[in-house]
């Protein structure tokens, strides 16, 4: 069918070589390799942030031409559709619509689509064509097409799109040059596919179009892919997005829903349906089948073992452990050389500089407060590395599959599991990796509870508080594991229940679809996870870094001022500071609790990290405590005493903090990223009041009880 | 050649879509990924607990759950392909 005049461009745009160098958008399905082509084409030359009011990554690059001229690739999310079901399919649909003021609509548009599913990967690229805009179509993944028995043409898809085709394999970087080369082109051809809108349909899609032009002030083109997703998605507010269509269009839109309701008609489905048949004869002549009734391909083969009733548990349980015990045994090392190399630098500062406020400030403030959060660094690299390998492998989506059934019985799917079981080691990349949960809801409740998984900064005072509460030589060792499983346990159940609540109250929706592709298994791009890696990195150090140096700062000013008479011990410069006065403050809140005010100055320096508790506990008790031997500090607590001679730290204070520390918020770098990654403070304050308010009011029942018990 | 739905399908079955769900998100998003009337479509296998199930379609593997996959109608195919 010709389309109508008034929809075509002007004139050809063959000639109109733009005055700048073209803006490039690449779109595809997610796992069709367009990260690997993304990050083939631009190398390093990237800078990812956000898309402002939403959190979806932005990701621009530069590539060059063969000519060596500088071209702006952008990266959009991955998407089925440009009928957008979540956040990162709307970034895309509007970014290729023109909608999103801090994005420029792309000149051009890049689509890769995966040789071996050519059929759903064209679904997009038949969307895309709509817009009236220069394609080129990478034909990617073509060397595993060929493994599969599949001869693939990309010269005829050419033909049949009247596009570029370029074949290409990312992962060797095979065809790249083929893909500058069209890149560079001055004069790229539009689409001269053309696809016959179903009968019934076709006087709405043109009604629509021109309602959109006259009342919307849209271009014809872009009207016209409006209009046909409006027909897709039957919801139109989530199709306008952030630009709400005028009364007159909704009223057009609605006039003929109600009329196709009322004839029983599945105008969707009919639309939806007809693109595929016209992808299904493209297809045809593109693609000659592999020999029919092949056997199982390795893919196959992998999964019978690792989605099976019994082996796929122990295999996901072998892959937990293999994180797991990386982190913690591979992580030890880096850890104690920026240990050795933070406390070096101290100790450096300590001696070139003249002593005084301004040394104290930069050794025990800003250089103790952000060494504390750079030595989690190794973990967070391990635990992203594994992430990005989970995902670039295919395993990640097993994993879901897996665990959705349990997942689901909280609210959740099975998208939520690797970043729950990631929290054990730290939250951070827990909740930065919450980000392949589509609907917005689920990520949120992820988001809100993956703090409660207990991290590996919370090990330490654990551990101090078991050995303050059981002492060494009487207790079997199974004891004191079996609290710290305790504990763990706690968390664990204490994250899906509120899950579940969340998910019934204040987050209350439609059951989120578990629509999922299981992508065949790939080897993993070494380069891909390595950049993802550094990526994630760089962005919690920038996000956290700077939050921490600032709060360091503070609570090294609340512990330094006002300052003792000279001669004083460090504990009773603290007792005397802002800190101690807090502390003293405090007590009238956490005295129900058991604890007293010197607790309280460790619960207020260990806000910015759970684990300076245990070294405020070592100032404020005067005793050294050395790297892995909590035994002095541990006699030192023991001795504490209220002023009417009671015991301070008995059993059941020790028990009871540890239980605190289960709950509460004490990590100033999760509230950090979970203000970025959901783009509000609201969030992150409901996160700490919600946590620290159960964490107090368990540890009082704890205490309370436990009194009345006669403990 | 009889009737039944997606998810009573014997593992290896392969059955051709007869009608799905007009409305819903979920339903429209299956069809915009492939699964529409007509399609013919491989039962793989149920996740370890029973849901959700694993489907072969277009060639590639799609997991939707148990309580969509009921609501759509099929036949199945009885050529013998396992």
């Amino acid at each position: 069918m010709q389309l109508p005049a008034h929809i075509n461009p002007p004139a050809p745009k063959r000639n109109a070589a733009p005055a700048r160098a073209p803006v490039y958008a690449l779109v595809g399905n997610p796992n069709c390799g367009k990260s690997t082509l993304f990050n083939a084409l631009t190398g390093l030359k990237q800078k990812v942030g956000n898309y402002p009011g939403v959190t979806v990554e932005k990701k621009v690059g530069t590539a060059y031409s063969q000519h060596g001229q500088p071209l702006t690739v952008i990266d959009l999310p991955g998407a089925y559709s440009l009928a957008a079901r979540s956040p990162d399919e709307a970034v895309t649909r509007d970014v290729l619509l023109g909608r999103r003021s801090d994005t420029a609509q792309p000149d051009r548009i890049l689509c890769i689509v995966d040789a071996t599913n050519l059929e759903r990967n064209l679904y997009l690229v038949h969307q895309v064509l709509d817009l009236g805009r220069p394609v080129i179509v990478v034909l990617n993944m073509m060397d595993l097409a060929a493994e599969a028995g599949m001869a693939v043409f990309p010269d005829k898809l050419a033909q049949e799109l009247g596009v570029p085709v370029i074949p290409c394999e990312a992962v060797r970087g095979k065809g790249l040059i083929e893909l500058r080369l069209a890149m560079s082109r001055a004069d790229l051809p539009l689409s001269r596919h053309a696809w016959d809108v179903p009968g019934a349909i076709a006087p709405a899609v043109a009604e629509i179009q021109a309602s959109l032009v006259a009342h919307d002030a849209k271009s014809p083109l872009i009207a016209r892919a409006e209009s046909l997703l409006l027909l897709t998605d039957q919801d139109s507010v989530r199709v306008a997005g952030s630009t709400p269509l005028s009364a007159r269009t909704t009223e057009i839109l609605a006039g003929w829903q109600k009329r196709w309701s009322a004839e029983n008609m599945d105008w969707a489905g009919t639309l939806v349906s007809s693109r595929y048949d016209a992808i299904g004869r493209i297809a045809a002549e593109v693609v000659q089948p592999g020999t029919a009734g092949q056997g199982p391909s390795p893919s196959d083969r992998i999964d019978a073992v690792v989605t099976h009733p019994i082996w796929g548990w122990i295999t996901l349980g072998a892959v937990m452990c293999l994180i797991f015990v990386s982190i913690f045994t591979l992580a030890e090392y880096p850890m104690n050389w920026i240990d050795r190399h933070i406390a070096a630098l101290a100790d450096w500062v300590k001696g070139s500089m003249a002593p005084g406020d301004l040394r104290d400030l930069i050794t025990d403030g800003a250089i103790s407060g952000v060494g504390g959060v750079v030595i989690f660094l190794p973990q967070i690299l391990i635990l992203f590395f594994f992430i990005g390998l989970l995902e670039s492998t295919g395993y990640m989506a097993r994993a879901a599959f897996i665990m959705d059934r349990l997942m689901s019985r909280v609210g959740l799917n099975g998208k939520s599991f690797i970043p729950l079981l990631s929290s054990y080691a730290c939250a951070i990349p827990g909740i930065m990796a919450t980000r392949t949960i589509e609907d917005p809801k689920d990520r949120l409740v992820t988001i809100l509870v993956a703090p409660l998984m207990s991290c590996s900064a919370r090990l330490p005072v654990y551990l101090l508080m078991i050995a303050a509460l059981l002492p060494a030589e009487r207790v079997p060792l199974t004891t004191k594991v079996g609290i710290m499983f305790l504990m763990y346990f706690l968390g664990t159940f204490a994250a899906f229940g509120f899950a579940w609540l969340f998910k019934r109250t204040l987050l209350k929706g439609v059951p989120p679809m578990m629509i999922m592709e299981l992508p065949p298994y790939r080897m993993p791009g070494v380069k891909d996870v390595g950049l993802h890696m550094l990526e994630r990195a760089w962005i919690f150090l920038r996000r956290a870094g700077t939050v921490i140096l600032g709060i360091s700062i503070v609570l090294w000013f609340l512990s330094a001022y006002p300052k003792a008479p000279a001669g004083a011990s460090p504990s009773e410069q603290l007792s005397g500071s802002f800190a101690g006065m807090a502390g003293h403050a405090l007590e009238p809140v956490i005295k129900p609790l058991g604890f007293d005010w010197q607790i309280g100055i460790g619960l207020i320096s260990s806000f910015a990290a759970r684990e300076v508790f245990v070294s405020t506990m070592g100032v404020v008790f005067n005793a050294e405590a050395d790297d892995g031997d909590t035994a002095p500090l541990r006699s030192a607590l023991l001795k504490a005493r209220w002023p009417d001679g009671r015991m301070l730290f008995t059993p059941l204070v020790c028990f009871g903090l540890m239980i605190f520390y289960v709950f509460a918020m004490q990590c100033i770098s999760t509230i950090a990223i979970v203000k970025r990654e959901t783009n509000s403070w609201k969030w992150p304050l409901f996160q700490t009041a919600y946590m620290t308010g159960t964490a107090w009011i368990l540890a009082l029942l704890v205490y309370q009880v436990g009194r009345g018990l006669g403990f | 050649m009889s009737a039944t739905n997606l998810s009573a399908l014997q593992p290896g079955a392969r059955a051709r879509v007869k009608d799905l769900p007009k409305s819903g998100t979920t339903f429209i998003r299956l069809r915009e990924m492939g699964l529409l009337t007509g399609t013919v479509v491989t039962f793989v296998r149920a996740a370890p607990m029973g849901d959700p199930l694993e489907f072969k379609l277009r060639g590639y593997l799609l997991s939707v759950r148990r309580a969509e996959a009921q609501q759509i109608e099929v036949e199945l195919l009885t050529d013998g392909a396992a």
